[in-house]
C-alpha cells in the first residue's frame, strides 16, 4: 500500500507534527533546499532549559538487562524520545525513496544475500585467500580469536612503534572488544575522529546507533558536553558552531597522532584490499595521517571479489542513511611508501555463531542500521536501552552469543513485527531468529521464571476446554486469567476505558451454547 | 465443502459480536459453518514467548477440533498465521499438516477462495483508517508491505472498497506496529503504550472516524491507548463492517 500521508510540501508526513512547526535555516543548502545528506537531519528545538538526557540501561553484572525500565526512563523525557523517533524514522523513509529508485532493488537483495551466504560458506578459504593477497601487497596480517586477543595485538603493534595516540574512525568491532578502555589502561590515548563517536566518547557513552551513535543526543545534550569538556559555550546549541568547535579541537590531535586505526565494511579475498565508508572523510584522516594504519576487521566482513562490491556499496548507503553512496568509499590495498599496514582478523565468537544452525545467517550483516530505523521498539526505546554493544533487532540476535544470560531478555523487546527482516539489505530474517531466539532461551530455561511460569499455566487453562470455559465465564475472571497478554499492561487503560460490566455478559461460546448458532437471516 | 468456524480466545471473550459477525458473513455467502465446541486457542501466547512445549496440548487440542474440514475460516490474521506458520510443537503428521494448510482469515477466504465481488447489504458512510495486524501483513500477506519493492496490492482495502460509503483515510506510517505484540505488552509495558498512542493519533490525525482491522487484537490494545489520550476513535472488526455495520 502507497497510502503514506504527506504534506502539502511534499515532505513526509510526521506523526509528531510539532516537530515540523518551525524551519531552522542551519538545516538548508545553499539552493534553500533541505539538506538530506546529513546522517540524521536535526530538528529544532524548544527554548531553555533543555531536557537531561535520558541514560541507557543498568547493568547489573550478568543479570538480563532491564529494557523494559531502561525504555520506559527514555520515553518519560518526550523530547529526546520524539526527536529520536521521528529522526529515525526520516531515515527510513529516505531509505524507502532510495528502494524506489532502483527497479532491482529486491533483486540487489537476493544477490547480495547469496554472495554473503556463498562466502561464509566457504569462510576459511576465502580468509586465507585474503590473508595471502594482504601479505603479498607488503600487510601484516594477524588472527586474533577473541576480543582480549585483539587488542593484546593492537597494543603490541602500538608499543612496537611507541606510539602514545591513536586516532580512530568509528568501529563496531572494537566496541565489541572494549579496546579503547584496554589501551586507556595502557597509557594509550585513543581519539574518535567520527564527531557522533567523538561525542560519546567525551560523554563517556557507548555509541546508541551503530551508524549514528549519537543520534539519541539533542543539540542541547551536545553543547552540554562539549561545554564540560572542550570548554564550549553552554548555550550555543548551533550544530555548525559545535561541529567547528570539535574539529578545532580535534584536528591538531590528529595531525601528531603515532597510528590510525579504522574498521572495514569490505574486505575483499581476490585482492587482498579492504572498504571504509564513512560520510566525514574521518577513515581517510586516521588511515593517512600517521604513517601506521591498523585496521581491526571481523571475518565475516569477506567478500569473494571486487566485482561483488558494487552490490554492497549500491545497498550501503541506501539502506543505512537513505543517501545513494556514502561521501567516501575508500579503497586501502597496501602501506604507503615508509609506512606501515597492518590487518587484525577478528573472530570473536564468529565462527562459533557460524555453527549455529539457525542463526549463522545473522552473520551476513553489513551493519548499515536499517533494521534500527525502521525498528518501531528502537525507535520509541534508544539505542542504550539495550545495554549492549548492538541494539535494535540486529542486536536482539547477536547479543545473546557474548552472554547468554545478560541479554536474555533482550530478544523479548521485539513485536515481532518483520518490519526488519523487509529492510535488511542482505536479507537477514531478523524478526525469525529473533522468534528463534525465544525459543532457544526457553529451551535453556533461561527467559526467566517468572516468564515462564506464567506461560506455563496459560498452556494448563487454554489446553483443557472446561477449564478455559471457567476461567472466561465472567469478565473478573477473564480479565485476570484470558488475555493476560491483553490486559496485564498498566499503561494501557483498556480494561479501565472499556469499563466492562460484570454482568449480564456472554462469551461467544455462550451465545452459541443458548442459540444453537442460530442468527437472523439479513442481520 | 465443510468449513469450520474458528473463535480466537480473546474474541471468544471480549470480542463475540466479532465472531457472530463472521458466522452471519459466511451465511450470506451460503456457508453455514461448523463450529467445533471444544476449541480454545491457537497457542500463540506460548509460542510467541518461546515456550513452545507449554503451547504443545493446546496445538494439539487445535488440531483435534479442525481436523477433516475442508477451510477452518477465523477472524483474525494473526491467529491464522500462528496455525500456518508456528505450529510446529507437536509432531507434525499429516493430518497437523492438513489443518496449518487449511486455516484461513476471513479476508483471506472471502478474496482468494469465495472471490466475492460485493457487499451489497453494507453500507458504512465513515472515514475509516484500516490498521494491518504485523501478522496479517507480513506473516500471511495481505497486503503489500511499505518496506518492499513490490507491486501495490491489499485483500482487505479490496474488500472494504465494495462497501458503499467507506472513505479510506491516510496515515503518516502507514502500515507501522501499534505495540500490543501478544505478550510483548506484558514484558514491554512502556514502549508498547507509546506505540500504542502514537498509532491512534496517526489514525486521528489522518482524519480517521474509525479505525477498521481483520485483528481484535491490536484493535483491544489502541482502543485503550485512545481512551487514555481522549481520542474520539471508533473500532470495528472488518467483518462486523462487512456483515453490514454502519457504525
Amino acid at each position: 500500500m502507497s497510502e503514506q500521508r504527506r504534506e502539502a510540501d511534499g515532505a513526509p508526513g510526521l506523526i509528531n507534527p510539532e516537530l515540523r512547526a518551525e524551519t531552522d535555516e542551519g538545516e538548508r543548502g545553499p539552493d534553500g533546499a533541505r539538506l538530506t545528506h546529513a546522517e540524521a537531519s536535526s530538528r529544532p528545538l524548544r527554548p531553555l532549559p533543555p531536557e537531561p538526557q535520558p541514560r541507557g540501561a543498568r547493568l547489573r553484572g550478568n543479570r538480563p538487562i532491564d529494557h523494559d525500565e531502561a525504555a520506559r526512563r527514555f520515553i518519560e523525557a518526550p523530547e529526546h524520545a520524539t526527536v529520536h523517533d521521528e529522526r529515525l524514522w526520516d531515515l527510513r523513509q529516505k531509505r524507502d525513496g532510495q528502494m524506489h529508485a532502483i527497479p532491482e532493488w529486491e533483486e540487489l537483495r537476493e544477490l547480495a544475500s547469496r554472495i554473503k551466504q556463498h562466502t561464509l560458506a566457504h569462510l576459511a578459504d576465502y580468509l586465507e585467500q585474503f590473508e595471502a593477497n594482504a601479505k603479498a601487497n607488503g600487510v601484516h596480517v594477524h588472527w586474533a580469536e577473541d576480543a582480549g586477543a585483539h587488542n593484546r595485538i593492537v597494543h603490541g603493534i602500538l608499543a612496537d612503534h611507541g606510539v602514545k595516540r591513536l586516532i580512530k574512525s568509528k568501529s563496531m568491532l572494537t566496541e565489541e572488544t572494549g579496546m579503547r578502555e584496554f589501551l586507556g589502561h595502557a597509557g594509550i590515548e585513543v581519539v574518535e575522529t567520527d564527531l557522533g563517536e567523538r561525542i560519546q566518547q567525551l560523554d563517556d557513552e557507548a555509541p546508541s546507533h551503530i551508524v549514528v551513535p549519537a543520534t539519541h543526543k539533542l543539540r542541547s545534550d551536545v553543547a552540554r558536553v562539549f561545554a564540560d569538556t572542550l570548554g564550549t559555550d553552554p548555550d550555543n546549541w548551533d550544530a555548525h558552531y559545535l561541529a567547528e568547535q570539535q574539529r578545532e579541537k580535534t584536528r591538531p590531535l590528529i595531525l601528531d597522532a603515532g597510528a590510525g586505526l579504522t574498521g572495514a565494511n569490505f574486505a575483499v579475498a581476490e585482492t587482498g584490499s579492504f572498504v571504509v565508508c564513512t560520510n566525514e572523510g574521518n577513515a581517510d584522516l586516521s588511515a593517512n595521517v600517521p604513517p601506521l594504519h591498523i585496521a581491526s576487521i571481523g571475518i565475516e566482513k569477506l567478500i569473494p571479489r571486487v566485482a561483488d562490491l558494487g552490490v554492497f556499496i549500491r545497498l550501503l548507503s541506501r539502506s543505512a542513511l537513505g543517501s545513494p553512496i556514502t561521501q567516501y568509499t575508500s579503497h586501502f590495498r597496501g602501506p604507503r611508501k615508509g609506512g606501515e599496514m597492518h590487518v587484525v582478523l577478528v573472530d570473536n565468537g564468529r565462527s562459533a555463531r557460524l555453527g549455529m544452525a539457525e542463526f549463522w545467517t545473522s552473520l551476513k550483516c553489513i551493519r548499515c542500521g536499517a533494521c534500527m530505523n525502521t525498528c518501531p521498539v528502537y525507535r520509541r526505546s534508544g539505542g542504550l536501552s539495550y545495554g549492549a554493544t548492538y541494539s535494535g533487532p540486529i542486536g536482539l540476535i547477536l547479543d545473546p552469543t557474548f552472554n547468554r544470560r545478560r541479554y536474555s531478555s533482550l530478544p523479548f523487546a521485539s513485536t515481532l513485527n518483520g518490519s526488519c527482516s523487509n529492510v535488511c539489505p542482505v536479507k537477514i530474517n531478523i524478526h525469525e531468529q529473533i522468534f528463534g531466539w525465544r525459543k532457544a532461551l526457553a529451551e535453556t530455561h533461561d527467559i526467566g521464571a517468572g516468564k515462564r511460569a506464567m506461560m506455563k499455566a496459560a498452556g494448563q487453562v487454554l489446553s483443557r476446554p472446561a477449564l478455559f470455559r471457567a476461567a472466561i465465564a465472567t469478565a473478573d475472571s477473564a480479565l485476570r486469567i484470558l488475555p493476560d497478554f491483553v490486559v496485564a499492561n498498566p499503561l494501557n487503560t483498556w480494561t479501565k476505558g472499556r469499563a466492562m460490566p460484570d454482568a449480564p455478559r456472554e462469551t461467544f461460546h455462550q451465545w452459541w451454547a443458548r442459540t444453537g448458532g442460530k442468527t437472523e437471516p439479513g442481520a | 465443502m465443510r468449513v469450520a468456524l474458528f473463535v480466537p480466545c480473546y474474541v471468544d471473550a471480549f470480542e463475540p459480536q466479532v465472531g457472530i459477525a463472521t458466522l452471519q458473513l459466511l451465511r450470506r455467502f451460503g456457508i453455514d459453518p461448523e463450529y467445533p465446541f471444544d476449541q480454545t486457542c491457537c497457542g500463540q501466547p506460548m509460542v510467541n514467548s518461546g515456550c513452545h512445549a507449554e503451547a504443545a496440548a493446546t496445538e494439539a487440542l487445535f488440531v483435534r477440533n479442525f481436523a477433516g474440514f475442508d477451510h477452518i475460516v477465523t477472524p483474525s490474521g494473526s491467529c491464522t498465521h500462528q496455525v500456518r506458520c508456528h505450529l510446529t510443537a507437536i509432531p507434525q503428521t499429516p493430518e497437523v499438516q492438513q489443518v496449518r494448510a487449511r486455516v484461513r482469515d476471513i479476508v483471506e477466504f472471502l478474496h482468494d477462495v469465495l472471490q466475492v465481488d460485493g457487499f451489497p447489504w453494507a453500507e458504512f458512510p465513515h472515514k475509516v483508517s484500516y490498521h494491518n495486524n504485523c501478522n496479517a501483513l507480513r506473516g500471511i500477506f495481505h497486503a503489500s508491505m511499505s518496506e518492499r519493492r513490490e507491486p501495490a496490492f491489499s485483500k482487505p482495502l479490496d474488500l472494504l472498497r465494495m462497501v458503499n460509503g467507506v472513505e479510506l483515510v491516510e496515515k503518516a506510517r502507514p502500515d507501522e506496529c501499534c505495540g500490543f505484540g501478544g505478550t510483548f505488552c506484558v514484558f514491554e509495558p512502556a514502549v508498547s503504550a507509546k506505540m500504542g498512542q502514537d498509532k491512534v493519533r496517526d489514525h486521528h490525525q489522518a482524519g480517521a472516524e474509525y479505525v477498521v482491522s481483520a485483528d481484535s487484537s491490536c484493535m483491544l490494545h489502541q482502543k485503550g491507548c485512545a481512551v487514555e489520550l481522549g481520542l474520539p476513535l471508533k473500532f470495528r472488526h472488518i467483518a462486523e463492517v462487512l456483515n453490514g455495520d454502519r457504525g
